[in-house]
């Protein structure tokens, strides 16, 4: 087996002797700093502020804030994030992941609009401008139908997503069982080996439609 | 060539090594056509050379003052980190990556360190960062960055891979490089305290399961960690390899989860919410959620599996001479310390243990070695390695057995270059 020495592998990764006591450092977060940078919400509601938007106020601000990198129809432009369509395509040999064929939760629409969105120009929108875009993102995904419904914090986590039952947790203990314990063959494993896939023939510079997308 | 721009020292050596080699002049011609840039190798200047000598050995060279923080030799200016246009919209939401095939050690250098960011680098004032702890705790609380620096510390040697490495290889070989192919991976000593003793401070409440990480960035970076890790083995950390962190890796504070996706690791995190369920963040939901082929998707998969890679030869390192080589890599488990890496250089056939050298420590990189003697045959060369829970490197094709080709993350699959006789190196996939 290897020569592998373990140095500094001990018992505990992380922690030397752990105070007991706490050590009496930090001063008290008052309500108003937290509410000010308290900015997340979850998909049961918590943390969602007071507010109301339709789809019809929101298509609004979307054209004039978000349109110009998601397109008009919250489709996408050019390499920037499509936000709506691809339903069923999941098992697809391309599938196209978005908010209303993935997307798991409308808590994670607003949380990160909130936060992030418009992408150089984060945490400017009002609480009732994030209503408003959340439920035009969700009607340009057929999830509310109505672009008149009055989508608020009474009523959001009333919303259903397609892909909500879409998800699982980590299960790789499991299924990728057999990666534990394989028997590594040392001698003669194979009799043939070809070359199966090259990337000096492939050669692509991938173009914005076929290549992979990080973001 | 390139060897002739290092000290003296190593250019006799190498004139000896070649002369005790008896080698017949076996330099391949390397010709390797790569889209990306190569290192320089400049023709030897034979008035450097021996009788000659050269100028730097007849006229001083810079003083001290000269260089107050150091920089690399001008003729490793070709080791950096490179970026991939066509991968992102933008060069704020994007990736770059780091230039192993030229490292060795275990060590990453700061500087080369691959960036990954979503809403560019912030330049934050330690003065005026804060980080907040509040929700499910007996007293929130806000740290200033002199409040973390006055607790107990530790010092650990960890790998961070982004969750996406070598996630454009699923489908196939693409990028010619392990630059390109492995390079979202660095390998640092972190400074830092233990989370647990910045949760102790404001006393965590019975019903507390999960923490929401924010980054202080305009991404306002999310994820949910479990508390159970958070307790266990993370560091908030504030120096990496005996400086302060770089602006690009979370200056001046950052998230440090031992084993797990680089995502989670927030950068100039902010605020730490304590709830009991995890958030459902758009990183792991849209993002960092692995799709499988029938249409369903792994969330919170962590942990970052074994992996290895063989750096040289690898198509930005291509073999340039004939008899004594040596192959080198790397190799890195998120659940435990590497404890063996075997390596082929026929495509599978038969394996040889690799030698491992340095440091062997839990959730770090590894580097072995392999020292052989090379005629000009092509290599089909692979490296698998074995982790102290029992792990064995998977190949691809083991992986798309069970994950399909558009899980995106998690490729800890074998990667084999294909040496040509030349000396040339590809990234292919063979059967």
């Amino acid at each position: 087996m290897g020569a592998a020495s373990l140095y500094g592998a001990g018992p505990s990764a992380a922690a030397p002797a752990q105070p007991e006591k706490p050590l009496g450092l930090g001063t008290p977060a008052t309500p108003e700093e937290i509410a000010g940078w308290d900015i997340d919400v979850r998909p049961d509601g918590m943390g969602l502020p007071p507010g109301k938007g339709t789809a019809t106020q929101g298509e609004a601000i979307f054209l004039e804030q978000c349109a110009a990198c998601h397109g008009d129809f919250a489709e996408g432009r050019d390499r920037w994030p499509v936000l709506a369509g691809g339903h069923g395509s999941l098992k697809a040999d391309r599938p196209e992941k978005t908010i209303g064929s993935y997307w798991e939760s409308a808590s994670t629409v607003f949380d990160y609009v909130r936060r992030a969105m418009p992408f150089g120009n984060a945490q400017s929108l009002s609480n009732d401008e994030l209503y408003a875009v959340t439920a035009f993102l969700l009607n340009m995904n057929d999830v509310i139908k109505d672009p008149e419904f009055e989508l608020n914090q009474g009523n959001f986590t009333s919303i259903r997503m397609p892909n909500a039952d879409g998800f699982y947790d980590d299960d790789r203990e499991t299924t990728e069982r057999k990666f534990w314990n394989a028997e590594a063959c040392m001698k003669n494993c194979k009799t043939e080996v070809v070359v199966t896939g090259q990337a000096a023939i492939l050669d692509v510079t991938p173009d914005s439609k076929s290549a992979p997308s990080v973001d | 060539m390139s060897e002739d721009n290092e000290p003296q020292k190593n250019t006799r050596s190498r004139r000896q090594f070649l002369k005790s080699a008896g080698l017949t002049g076996a330099l391949v011609a390397a010709g390797a056509k790569s889209a990306w840039p190569q290192a320089s190798s400049a023709e030897a200047k034979p008035e450097n050379l021996p009788p000659h000598v050269a100028d730097w050995s007849k006229h001083l060279g810079t003083g001290v003052a000269d260089r107050p923080y150091g920089k690399p030799s001008k003729f490793e200016a070709h080791v950096v980190r490179r970026d991939v246009e066509w991968l992102t919209a933008s060069q704020q939401s994007s990736v770059n990556f780091t230039p192993w095939h030229e490292l060795d050690g275990i060590i990453t250098p700061s500087g080369l360190c691959f960036e990954r960011h979503h809403g560019g680098a912030p330049d934050v004032s330690p003065a005026d960062h804060r980080l907040m702890v509040h929700g499910l705790v007996d007293k929130p609380l806000v740290f200033s960055m002199s409040d973390i620096m006055r607790m107990p510390r530790v010092n650990r040697v960890f790998f961070l891979e982004c969750a996406a490495n070598s996630g454009m290889e699923w489908r196939g070989p693409q990028l010619n490089g392990c630059q390109f192919t492995h390079g979202m991976i660095h390998n640092v000593m972190y400074t830092g305290v233990p989370l647990r003793t910045v949760l102790n401070e404001a006393g965590l409440k019975p019903k507390a399961k999960w923490l929401l990480v924010e980054g202080g960035d305009a991404s306002g970076m999310n994820r949910s960690l479990p508390v159970e890790k958070a307790l266990d083995d993370c560091l908030l950390a504030f120096k990496m390899n005996g400086e302060a962190l770089r602006p690009e890796q979370g200056y001046p504070l950052r998230l440090v989860v031992p084993g797990w996706e680089g995502n989670i690791w927030v950068k100039w995190i902010r605020r730490i919410e304590v709830g009991d369920k995890p958030w459902l963040a758009r990183e792991e939901t849209s993002k960092y959620t692995d799709l499988l082929a029938d249409g369903r998707a792994r969330r919170f998969t962590f942990v970052m599996d074994a992996k290895s890679v063989i750096t040289n030869p690898s198509p930005q390192a291509p073999l340039r001479f004939k008899g004594q080589n040596v192959l080198t890599g790397i190799a890195w488990s998120g659940r435990g310390a590497i404890t063996r890496v075997d390596v082929t250089l026929d495509g599978g056939r038969n394996w040889r243990e690799a030698r491992i050298d340095g440091p062997v420590f839990e959730r770090s990189v590894t580097r072995f070695y392999v020292d052989f003697d090379w005629q000009g045959e092509e290599l089909m060369i692979q490296s698998r390695c074995h982790d102290s829970t029992g792990y064995l490197q998977p190949t691809k094709n083991e992986l798309r057995a069970v994950r399909g080709v558009n899980s995106i993350y998690h490729n800890n699959g074998i990667q084999t270059w294909l040496v040509r006789s030349n000396g040339e190196t590809e990234n292919v996939e063979i059967s």
